[in-house]
This record gives C-alpha cells, sequence and structure tokens, in this order.
C-alpha cells in the first residue's frame, strides 16, 4: 500500500442510460461481509422506480426491433468491456461476498462467461422455441417468441454478480428491457456493472439498475400496471408472495424464487419465462381456381 | 455510356493488403511448402496480374494434413463448448476488424466487386463465425440429444465464386461443434483461406485445429478419399459433386453436397414492378452470376412481360461494369479464362439454338476475363440455356399464364436449390412456395442470405444444410 | 396495366372518383424493404473528384433557399435573396440558387432581393402547411403570391381528403390551383410523412402528375419525416413511368432534412440512375433546403483549395 490517499467513487443509480443520485436524496452504508464500510448507494425510492420503469419502456420498442443478430453483438460487447474491468470487479466481488482473490475471480470469470452465453442465445432461441405448425388446413401456420415487455428483476441477495448477470442477461437477450434492483447487502458490482452497460453498445434504459431496499422499491414495480413481468430471485417467501398477488393485477408474468446453483450452466427457461409466443395464420390455398392439376 | 454526370474513378485502396510473394501450406498452425515442392499461380482475373505463387499440395500434404487435424481433434474435442465458443467469437471480431482487408484481397482474387465483398461477402463472414460461437455451447439445446458428439476430421473442399464466406460456412459450424478441419479453397482463389489462417493464428487457434490446403482438384480429391476422414463437406459443381459421392460410398464418411443450380425467378403480373426488376438484377447479376441459386431462369407472366422487359433492359443500362475495385462498379470480372470460355460456348450454344440475345451497350476491358450482362428472350424449356447452369450473368427469360404453369416450368429441372416469387398476393406466395421443388425459396426478394438460416438444395443441387440449427446436424455424430 | 395503357386513356382516369380510384389503386405496389434497399445501396456510390465538383456545383444551382418561419420578416428575406444570388461572394465563379422560396406575403420583397440575378421566386401557398383551409381561402392565396410576382407556386394537397380515399376531391384542388397559379410553375407537396405508405406516395405521385404538376415535392419540411432518399427515389420512379407513358416531363422537388453535401449528392445519384440525366437540370429537380447551402459551399471551397473550410467561411443569411 502507498501513502497516497486514494480517490472514492460515488456509486449511483443506472436509469435511462444516465447515473442519477436517487431522488429521495437517501444514501445507505455498504460494508464488506466483515462490516467495514464500503461506499454509501443510493436508496432508491418508489419516484426512482418509475422513472426507471418510464426509461425502461421508452427503450423497449428500439430494443425488441433490433435483429437478433444486432443484440448478441451489443451483449457480445459487454462481455468484452466486462473483461477489460476484470480486476475491478474482482475486488468488489471479494468484499461484497467475503471471498479469497482466486475465488472471486473464479466468481468474475463465470461471469463475462455468462454474458457470452446468453449473447449467443439472442439469435438461436427463436429456433429453438419456436417454429412451423402442421394445421390441418391450407394455411402456414408459425409460431415465434416475442420478449414480454418491461421486466422487473430482483436480483438475488447472495451472488452479487454472478447471480445478478445471471438473471439480467436473460431478460435482455430475448429483447425485453429490465428494471433491476441490486442485492440489498452488496449493490456495488451491480451498480459497477451500470457503467459497463453504459460504455457498450447497450442503448440507454436497456437495463436499469437501482439499489436500496428490495422490499420497498419492488412493491410499486410489482403494483405497476406498466411492468409486464416479474422475476423474484431476490425475495424471500414471504415478500415473494405479496409481489405475486400485487402483479396478479395486470397479470404480471412472474417468475418464482427457487434454489439456484449460479455456477451450474442454465437452461433456457429464465428466457422463455419472459417469452410470448405469437402464432400467426395464412392460408396457402391452392394455385388454381380449378384446385391445382401439378 | 456517356452522361453529363460521369462517376470519376473511385478506386479502394490497394495499400491495404500486404500480399506476400508465395505462400505455403497451413498445417499444423504453420506455413509449409508442399511435400513434392510444386507451386502454381494465383492471378487477378480483373487485369491476370500474377497475384502469388502459391504451394500445390499432393497427396502426401493432404495425409499429413488430416494427421495434424486428427491430433488436434483430441483436445479441441474435449474443450468445454463455451471455450470454443470464444475462439470463434475472437475470430469473428478479427474478421470484422480486418473486413476492409480481406474485402480488396477477395476482390483481387476473385474479380468481383469490392461494393460486394465490402458489403456481401466480409459481414456475411463475420456474422458466420459469430452465430456458430454461440451454439458451441449450447450444442444441448440444438435438438440433436443432450450431448451430441463430433465427428472427427472434416474435409472440405470449397468453390472460388465466394472464397471466405463458403470457408466460413464450412469451418464455423465444424469448429463450434468440435470438430478439427482441412480445408482445400479452389486453385484461382486461394489467398483469402490463407489469409484466414492468419486470423486463426491472431485469435490464438491451436494449431491442427485448422489447416488449409491449396490446390487443384487432385488434392480435393486425395482429400476426400483419405481413409481417416470422417466427414466430408463440399460445395461446387454437381459433375464433382457425384464423383465425390462415389468416392465416398461404403465408406462410413458423412456427406454433405452444396451443388449447381438453375433457379428460376417467377414474376406474376400484380408484382411490384420496380422491386422484382432489382431482384431479377441482384438474382442473376450478383456476383457476375457466378452463384449456385442464382435467379438464371426469369418466368414471367405474359400479361406483364413487355412492361417488365422494357424496365428490366433500362436497369441493365445503367450498370456499371469495370475495374472491380473501383466503389461504383456493379459488374467484375468473370474468376477465371476457364469460366469465361464456359459461358462464351453455352451463350453461342443459346443464340444457334435460336433464343434472342441482348445485351447493353457495354465496353469491356482490355485485359482480364469480361462478359457482359446478357439477356436471352424467346427462350423454351427445350433451350440449353434454360436447362445447363452458366454460371455467369446470362438470364434466360420464358414465360408463363397461370400458376400451375408457373411452378411446373420452375420444376422442370434436375437441379432444385433456389426459386423467387414475385406477387403482392400472399398466399399465392404460399402456395406457389408450397409447390416449388426448391431448397431455398425467395419472396419479393432474391439471394439473401444469413447465417441463422438454412441453405442447400433438393435434388442434384446436392443434400444437407448449411446455416442455422438445421446447419450442425452436418457436423454432429447423428 | 397503367403503363401499357394507350395516353388518351388517362383522359378518362379523372372522369369520375371510382375511376380515378380504380386506376390510383391499380398502380404496381411498392415493397418497402426492397425499395429502401435500392435507395440505400445507390447511397453507396462513391462521388470523387470532377464529378463531385460537378454535383457540387449541380446541387447549388438546384436549391429553392428557403425561410418559413412565422419569425420571418423583410430584413430575413432580402438576406435569404441576396443569398441566393450570391452564394459565395469570395467566388463569383458559384452558380446562383434556383430560387427562394417564401411565404405570400414576403414574395414582393423577395422579388425584389433577387431582381436581375435570374433567381425565381418561389412562394409557398394553399394554407401551408397544414392545408386546412376553405378552397376559396387557398386560391385566394395562390392568386396573392401571383399576383406579388412569385415565379412557382408550392402548394400542399389535401392530406386529409387523400386519406379518406377522396381522390377526386384533391385532383379538383389541384386543378383549381394550376389553374390559378397562371404561368407559374406548380409544386404540388404531397407531405409524404402523413401519407405514410409507399403505395399512397406512388398514388398521390400519379394523382399530381394527373392533375398537372410542373414538379412533385414531398414535404413540407414541417414534419417529423420529410424527404428521405427512398420516397424520393419512388418519386423519380413516377416521373419517369408518367413521361414514357404521356410524354410529359414532371420535375422532382425533395424538402426537408437534407443538410449535407454528402446527402444532396446521394440524391443526385438517385436522379442520374433512376429517371436518368433529363432531370439533372435546375428545370427539373429542386433541393428543398436552408442549411444545405452552406455545406456545399464549405464543400466546394474544399475542392477548390484542398482544405476544410470552416463555418467563419460562407455567410449566414
Amino acid at each position: 500500500m502507498s501513502d497516497r490517499l486514494s480517490v472514492f467513487k460515488t456509486y449511483k443509480l443506472y436509469v435511462g442510460g444516465k447515473f442519477p443520485r436517487s431522488e429521495s436524496g437517501r444514501v445507505y452504508e455498504v460494508t464488506d461481509s466483515k462490516g467495514n464500510w464500503l461506499a454509501n448507494a443510493p436508496q432508491s425510492s418508489r419516484k426512482d422506480a418509475r422513472d426507471a420503469v418510464v426509461a425502461a419502456r421508452k427503450a423497449f420498442g428500439g430494443w425488441s426491433g433490433a435483429t437478433a443478430y444486432n443484440r448478441g453483438q451489443v451483449l457480445y460487447r459487454v462481455a468484452e468491456m466486462l473483461e477489460g474491468r476484470r480486476d475491478q470487479f474482482v475486488r468488489e466481488v471479494a468484499e461484497a461476498e467475503g471471498l479469497s482473490k482466486s475465488k472471486a475471480a473464479a466468481v468474475v470469470d463465470a461471469t463475462i462467461d455468462r454474458w457470452v452465453w446468453y449473447a449467443g442465445w439472442t439469435d438461436k432461441i427463436a429456433q429453438v422455441v419456436g417454429g412451423g405448425n402442421p394445421v390441418a388446413g391450407p394455411y402456414f401456420n408459425l409460431s415465434s417468441p416475442e420478449p414480454t415487455g418491461v421486466v422487473a428483476v430482483l436480483a438475488p441477495q447472495e451472488s452479487s454478480f454472478l447471480g445478478l448477470v445471471s438473471v439480467v442477461a436473460p431478460v435482455v437477450a430475448t429483447g425485453n428491457t429490465a428494471v433491476v434492483i441490486a442485492s440489498e447487502k452488496s449493490p456495488l458490482p451491480a451498480l459497477s456493472l451500470g457503467e459497463v452497460l453504459a460504455t457498450s453498445d447497450v442503448p440507454g434504459g436497456v437495463v436499469n439498475v437501482l439499489s436500496g431496499r428490495t422490499a420497498e422499491i419492488a412493491a410499486p414495480l410489482a403494483a405497476h400496471q406498466d411492468v409486464n413481468a416479474i422475476d423474484l430471485a431476490g425475495a424471500d417467501e414471504v415478500l415473494a408472495k405479496e409481489l405475486e398477488i400485487a402483479a396478479a393485477d395486470n397479470l404480471k408474468r412472474v417468475l418464482r424464487p427457487q434454489p439456484v446453483d449460479y455456477a451450474e450452466t442454465p437452461g433456457i427457461d429464465r428466457m422463455t419465462a419472459f417469452l410470448e409466443t405469437k402464432t400467426v395464420w395464412h392460408p396457402t390455398g391452392s394455385l388454381g381456381a380449378s384446385g391445382s392439376s401439378y | 455510356m456517356a452522361s453529363v454526370f460521369e462517376y470519376a474513378p473511385a478506386p479502394e485502396s490497394r495499400s491495404v493488403v500486404d500480399i506476400a510473394p508465395s505462400y505455403g501450406l497451413f498445417i499444423d498452425g504453420e506455413f509449409v511448402e508442399a511435400a513434392d515442392g510444386k507451386v502454381f499461380k494465383t492471378v487477378s482475373p480483373s487485369t491476370e496480374e500474377v497475384l502469388s505463387e502459391i504451394a500445390q499440395a499432393g497427396e502426401a500434404d493432404v495425409d499429413r494434413a488430416v494427421k495434424a487435424a486428427r491430433r488436434a481433434f483430441e483436445k479441441w474435442s474435449a474443450l468445454p463448448g463455451a471455450e470454443r465458443a470464444k475462439y470463434l467469437f475472437r475470430i469473428a471480431r478479427i474478421i470484422q476488424e480486418r473486413s476492409r482487408e480481406l474485402a480488396v484481397l477477395e476482390t483481387l482474387d476473385n474479380g468481383k466487386p469490392i461494393r460486394e465483398t465490402r458489403d456481401a461477402d466480409l459481414p456475411l463472414v463475420a456474422a458466420h463465425f459469430f452465430y456458430y460461437a454461440g451454439w458451441a455451447d449450447k450444442l444441448g439445446h440444438a435438438g440433436f440429444g443432450a450431448e451430441p458428439r463430433p465427428l472427427g476430421v472434416a474435409g472440405q473442399v470449397i468453390p472460388w465464386n465466394f472464397p471466405l464466406l463458403m470457408l466460413a460456412w464450412k469451418i464455423a459450424p465444424a469448429l463450434a461443434t468440435g470438430n478439427t478441419v482441412v480445408l482445400k479453397p479452389a486453385e484461382t482463389t486461394p489467398l483469402s483461406a490463407l489469409f484466414f489462417a492468419d486470423v486463426c493464428r491472431q485469435a490464438g487457434l491451436p494449431k491442427g485445429v485448422v489447416n488449409i490446403l491449396t490446390g487443384y482438384g487432385d488434392a480435393g480429391a486425395a482429400l476426400v478419399a483419405h481413409p481417416d476422414v470422417n466427414k466430408v463437406a463440399f460445395t461446387g459443381s454437381t459433375a464433382v459433386g457425384k464423383a465425390i459421392a462415389k468416392t465416398v460410398a461404403g465408406s462410413r464418411k458423412k456427406l454433405t453436397l452444396e451443388l449447381g443450380g438453375k433457379g428460376a425467378n417467377i414474376v406474376f403480373d400484380d408484382a411490384p414492378i420496380d422491386q422484382a426488376v432489382e431482384g431479377i438484377v441482384n438474382g442473376i447479376f450478383f456476383n457476375q452470376g457466378q452463384v449456385c441459386c442464382a435467379g438464371s431462369r426469369l418466368l414471367v407472366q405474359e400479361s406483364v412481360q413487355d412492361e417488365l422487359l422494357a424496365s428490366l433492359k433500362r436497369r441493365l443500362s445503367t450498370l456499371r461494369l469495370g475495374d472491380p475495385l473501383d466503389k461504383n462498379t456493379d459488374i467484375g470480372a468473370i474468376n477465371s479464362e476457364e469460366q469465361l470460355s464456359r459461358i462464351t460456348s453455352l451463350v453461342e450454344r443459346g443464340e444457334a439454338e435460336g433464343a434472342e440475345r441482348w445485351s447493353p451497350a457495354c465496353e469491356l476491358p482490355e485485359a482480364g476475363y469480361w462478359f457482359a450482362p446478357t439477356l436471352f428472350t424467346n427462350v423454351t424449356q427445350a433451350h440449353t440455356v434454360a436447362r445447363d447452369e452458366i454460371f455467369g450473368p446470362v438470364l434466360s427469360v420464358l414465360t408463363f399464364r397461370t400458376p400451375d404453369e408457373a411452378v411446373a416450368k420452375a420444376n422442370n429441372t434436375p437441379y432444385g436449390l433456389s426459386a423467387g416469387v414475385w406477387t403482392e398476393k400472399g398466399s399465392r406466395i404460399l402456395a406457389v412456395a408450397n409447390k416449388l421443388r426448391a431448397g431455398v425459396v425467395w419472396s419479393n426478394t432474391f439471394n439473401k442470405f444469413d447465417p441463422a438460416s438454412p441453405f442447400g438444395g433438393y435434388k442434384e443441387s446436392g443434400f444437407g444444410r448449411e446455416g442455422g440449427r438445421h446447419g450442425l446436424e452436418a457436423y454432429l455424430d447423428v | 396495366m397503367p403503363t401499357n395503357a394507350p395516353t388518351a386513356a388517362l383522359a378518362d382516369v379523372t372522369s369520375s372518383g371510382s375511376t380515378l380510384r380504380r386506376f390510383l389503386h391499380g398502380l404496381p405496389g411498392v415493397d418497402a424493404v426492397g425499395l429502401e434497399a435500392r435507395a440505400a445501396s445507390l447511397g453507396t456510390r462513391s462521388i470523387k473528384t470532377t464529378a463531385k465538383a460537378y454535383a457540387i456545383d449541380l446541387a447549388i444551382s438546384m436549391v429553392d433557399l428557403t425561410t418559413l418561419e412565422g419569425a420571418d420578416t423583410p430584413g430575413k428575406v432580402r438576406a435569404l435573396g441576396a443569398k441566393a444570388a450570391l452564394p459565395d461572394p469570395t467566388d463569383r465563379t458559384t452558380p446562383t440558387t434556383a430560387a427562394v422560396c417564401v411565404y405570400p406575403d414576403m414574395v414582393a420583397v423577395a422579388k425584389q432581393a433577387v431582381a436581375g440575378s435570374g433567381v425565381k421566386v418561389a412562394s409557398v401557398a394553399t394554407a401551408f402547411p397544414a392545408g386546412r383551409a376553405a378552397l376559396s381561402v387557398k386560391l385566394a392565396d395562390v392568386r396573392d403570391a401571383v399576383a406579388a410576382g412569385a415565379d412557382e407556386i408550392d402548394m400542399v394537397i389535401d392530406r386529409g381528403a387523400f386519406l379518406a380515399g377522396d381522390y377526386l376531391k384533391v385532383y379538383d384542388e389541384i386543378v383549381a390551383v394550376r389553374e390559378a397559379s397562371g404561368a407559374a410553375r406548380l409544386k404540388v407537396i404531397f407531405e409524404t410523412g402523413e401519407l405514410s405508405t409507399y403505395d399512397n406516395i406512388r398514388r398521390a405521385s400519379w394523382l399530381g402528375m394527373l392533375a398537372g404538376a410542373d414538379f412533385i415535392k414531398t414535404s413540407t419540411g414541417k414534419v417529423a419525416v420529410n424527404a428521405t432518399p427512398a420516397n424520393t427515389l419512388l418519386m423519380l420512379e413516377a416521373v419517369r413511368d408518367f413521361r414514357a407513358q404521356t410524354g410529359v416531363q414532371v420535375g422532382v422537388k425533395p424538402a426537408g432534412g437534407i443538410r449535407t453535401s454528402k446527402d444532396a449528392i446521394k440524391f443526385l445519384v438517385l436522379v442520374n440512375e433512376t429517371a436518368g440525366e433529363d432531370w439533372l437540370d435546375n428545370h427539373w429537380f429542386r433541393f428543398g433546403a436552408s442549411s444545405l447551402l452552406n455545406d456545399l459551399l464549405m464543400q466546394r471551397q474544399k475542392l477548390a483549395t484542398g482544405r476544410y473550410s470552416g463555418p467563419d467561411y460562407v455567410t449566414v443569411d
């Protein structure tokens, strides 16, 4: 350690491609696993949640309308930028989760690979879960998956970075936009991820990151009529039930919390949870009025 | 064409690419001479300038390359899919970074316009690697079982019309699925494959995973016949494809073939005429018509024949033929003297059989291999130019009266690679597409390619699909 | 098919609302993806050196230098006129613009400002830009402008009537304005951004030409989407086909959103390779623009001197 006094970073929210402080002006203390002070994180209010939903909705048209190939390129770019900030994330994850440097490094590497994994899904998921349907009639019939819309994501409380990316990446890979509530206890990797997203090619508003009291922010999101789905990964049983009830008001798609080993290669269920299936019918008919002679 | 608005030459700079005076074979991560020391020259078809001297692979080199690929296979196939994915992502990115260099190189060696290599070939090449990179760690989701296995060593022989793109179509899925490859580019267009070897070096790809053997047909024949090759993939002529099918008969080699075509472009009377004209032009004059899926037969409904042909001829008069490196060139050089003489003789046959030949006023350069955009009218199903694949900028125009007749004529060929349907009526598109015996049907567009979209033929246009989820099957033990 | 129909048949086309509708809806459809791809492809033409010099001078000569603001004053219009007549005081070989384009009440001022320069005065009329007024008001607007000396009238069509399918109303109105314009050349503005579909733009183009337009013009410059390469390409196809069928040549004016020399040259490529060189003249092709002129002048200076110019070296108007 040198004698030089280091410059602290002010952690801010990431909403609509910008870095606002909380509208409430509140912050809360973030400590490492041993209770040492790390930083003051913004404590988001319901108004921050509202602003994040507006930003996510605004970004939805462009993001869902981009080609799957383009989304893949953009998400892969995120992995490239993460790789460049690897050391920073290793430190933040080690501090947040009380891991040794080498264990934290393994977590960060797995996280970057997770982005790459989802980047590759953007232009493949439709081929895996969509397809032509052989209906019994003169009709062309094709089912394809489409993003649900704005998804509220309660990031896992314990896995502050790998878990976070494991729930955010599938939401945006499929063309949804996200309002993410960072791990309440360990929000710093999530807030830093916002900085990475801002310097990748991800359009502002596609991912919005809020820190603060999960229950406080989640309640207005679960009840918000312009949110289409909610991932309850970071909610405990009691909160999850409460939020699911609120979410029923506009029939949000709800992904309930479940035990997940984030180190394992995921399946596709976190993507399909936030996909609608659209089926298009179109007449084919015959070649001529008298029926095909061919 | 003298015009008041004469475009000054706008040549793409050659200095972005540095071609060495000679190149070796790329085997086991190194450039080596051919065992027998043989070399051949590659020339620029637009000028006949010698670009470089290239090692000519023989049987011994094939054996060496297959052995290197076999050695590399064990480790490569055992890598976690996510690691193979990252190599392929690296390759995709390096190709994106070096795309201008590779585009100029391809234009020099192949003769096609820089506009095409820059705007079509190279973006598609990078996209193809990018797409298959993503599959490498998701093979269990592709519908071929939970843990599908690679085949082993793939022997791949590709043509000269899209040298780097055909390389990408072959190598990307092979590597993603865990195979190693020995690839032979065409003798007239070896350079971009050799530059690809350098891309592999920059990406840190383990040695022996990709091996490039430049040479002639005998090297290709030796490769497909090699007993330690597990998979043969060929793109090229139907005649050679049939010979390869006979070679691998009785072996356990898995085979896919992308062969010739005689694509029909069907224009109904309710078509969007201006866009149909563009589609017809793109269908047959893209890459000087040296495209297996070219729309080389125009089937036009009799009621719009005059209007369509008038528009088409007017449009052909605006095509700019000349220096392929000029950014305004639409039509470049024919790839080789041999191909030029094939086109010339088929066109002469068309005239002799009574079809009416037309070309716009068009000055051909002195040096190099050139053929003016050509239309044949009064063509019937019986004419040679309606049946044989010309593989050049030559369009045969036939007419039809009813959808039934259009479909019957379109299908009346041993080939079955591509077709086009032009009409604003959705149900007609689907009804006609339904009846066409072709692997790719474009409606209200033509010659569109995408790594996510499977491509391949019916009948004598070959079998197997490249691209998309379907393209994985050719390289998996399923 | 319409373009095979004998010219005389076109006379009957406008005999009733239903014949007009049948004709317009019988025009070949437009595939949007294909149209836009073609426009984009022509946009990749690389225009260098001598060709660029030719294109820049041609583009300058085609500019309808425009001010259409509520804040327009005689002083502003005089400055505009001076600029049109002498775009670059440091280089008198620079061509003049084709015209200045102003509101009717500024025509007299503009006329005086460009007197003797050869620059024409164009005036928007017919309750520009919305066109929501009684026909009598629109015609009075036109007559005012003509009486004040306008050489050209830029009218707007009734988009509401067009979208409601009342093509005959739109047609009759253009015919009436045509008559009120007297010797002035008539440009018919479709406001393509409001017509929304390419099929509509093709129909409007034919409708305007049938009614006697001297020019068909994309936009007012007052809505979100103005001139684009694709809608201009489509209109160029329409004038090309109309001349092939009737022998009558009609001009095209893209307006709004064309700000750089690069953009302008792309439009000239569209003209050259679609309608052809007969349209490469300011009698047949115009740019409705304001800031474009200074960019053209800076590019012109760059070609002459080899140095990049800056905004301090061209005049503000």
